[in-house]
């Protein structure tokens, strides 16, 4: 079977790019202590030695739109191209293009569908940088192949934060149970407290740092308990507009298992967000 | 209350780059032509296959055309979409970094919890 060599949680802050390869007068004061974050985490990535990359994202009203919006997706492809014109255009991201792990996209579904999650699929998927930012900030190289998982945390209605952990424990199981010898690493980005378009955009941290605060001890902790407890679809608008993106965070908790301390946790306030890093190792059937 | 129609229009013009420089240009002009000619194309679907039935309120339309996001804000149209597709428009005026991000939030500060529901 195959095994599962990390599970990876981080924000997806999409200036990253532009922060790290801006030089001169260009380059943001915060840009050095960012760099050097990343590469530490991207470290742990790189020691886990994968051989295949699960991402779980959310795309932001690029190839999904409200005349037909899926809870859950799963990409099947050989190939996806990646990322936008408007994020190009505000972001300076690069246009990529990322191999497909059709064979792990077809197991996750069938069984997906079998284990209760009426997964939707695409067979041509166009990714945006809730999966690329953290194949820039983890894997540059982008020579892994990948299965890509979109969520909505976007277009109300949207699921319920205790189906996004569900979610996140029945892939898991599911990847464990795949009959490969491939090392996998499954890899999800989310938000903290987040505003968008409203009042309390960009100022000078993310908004709401008590939440921020709490939920990294959640996460760093495994502490689903009090995270399930504490964190519904109402009470995600009050740290700030965009915030149920942590339910990808939530999903990621699911995966790593519930009460599993995570082995490598850093943070970085800056301006707009807190960005948050977590790595958990994992040993088939357990928690190390 | 046509909120699906908003989100469309802040869609679909976003991500064209000759609509966003028409939009900034000439709002009224492509708020018009917008709604005439593709408000009621099924993105997915050819042409020929559109639907009859989608149209702004007065108040939607002279918030477009008015570039109004504090109006948008206050109909329900979805925050991304509308910061998305401003910025685009605006940004290129700052004279510092993040000058009209900030502005925009200062903006709505008259907002308080809950903002306006954005369901669909």
């Amino acid at each position: 079977m195959a095994s599962i060599v990390a599970v990876i949680a981080s924000t997806h802050h999409p200036f990253y790019y532009k922060a790290s390869t801006a030089t001169g007068e260009d380059r943001p004061p915060f840009a050095d202590e960012w760099e050097r974050k990343i590469l530490a985490f991207r470290e742990t990535l790189t020691r886990a030695n994968p051989d295949v990359l699960v991402m779980v994202g959310s795309d932001h009203f690029h190839q999904l739109w409200l005349d037909n919006m899926p809870q859950f997706l799963v990409g099947k492809a050989p190939f996806y191209d990646a990322n936008w014109y408007n994020e190009e255009r505000e972001f300076g991201l690069p246009r990529m293009l990322l191999k497909g792990q059709e064979d792990l996209s077809a197991h996750i579904l069938r069984n997906g569908l079998d284990e209760g999650f009426d997964l939707a699929f695409s067979n041509e998927l166009r990714i945006d940088h809730s999966i690329t930012c953290p194949i820039i900030t983890l894997r540059p190289e982008a020579d892994l192949p990948i299965v890509p998982i979109y969520t909505n945390i976007f277009a109300p209605p949207l699921p319920q934060p205790s189906r996004f952990v569900k979610l996140g424990e029945t892939i898991r199981q599911i990847v464990e149970q795949w009959p490969s010898h491939l090392r996998v690493a499954i890899i999800g980005t989310g938000h903290l407290s987040l505003e968008l378009g409203g009042p309390r955009q960009f100022g000078p941290h993310g908004p709401d740092p008590e939440f921020d605060r709490r939920a990294v001890e959640w996460i760093a902790s495994g502490d689903l308990d009090n995270c399930l407890r504490e964190v519904t679809l109402d009470s995600l608008h009050s740290p700030g507009n965009a915030t149920h993106g942590f339910m990808d965070f939530m999903l990621m908790m699911g995966v790593a298992g519930a009460g599993a301390k995570a082995d490598y946790v850093d943070t970085l306030d800056l301006f707009h967000t807190m960005e948050a890093y977590f790595t958990w190792y994992p040993t088939q059937g357990g928690v190390r | 209350m046509s909120k699906y129609l908003l989100d469309k229009f802040l869609y679909t013009v976003d991500r064209d780059p000759d609509l966003v420089e028409r939009y900034r240009s000439s709002p009224r002009e492509l708020v018009t032509w917008w709604e005439d000619d593709r408000a009621n194309a099924v993105l997915n679907c050819h042409s020929g296959e559109a639907s009859t039935w989608l149209r702004f309120t007065d108040d939607e339309r002279q918030a477009l055309i008015g570039h109004d996001h504090v109006r948008l804000f206050e109909l329900g149209a979805h925050p991304f979409l509308t910061l998305t597709l401003f910025i685009a428009m605006f940004e290129r005026d700052n004279t510092e970094p993040l000058e009209y991000q900030k502005a925009f939030g200062a903006r709505l500060a008259h907002f308080d919890m809950p903002y306006p529901d954005i369901a669909t």
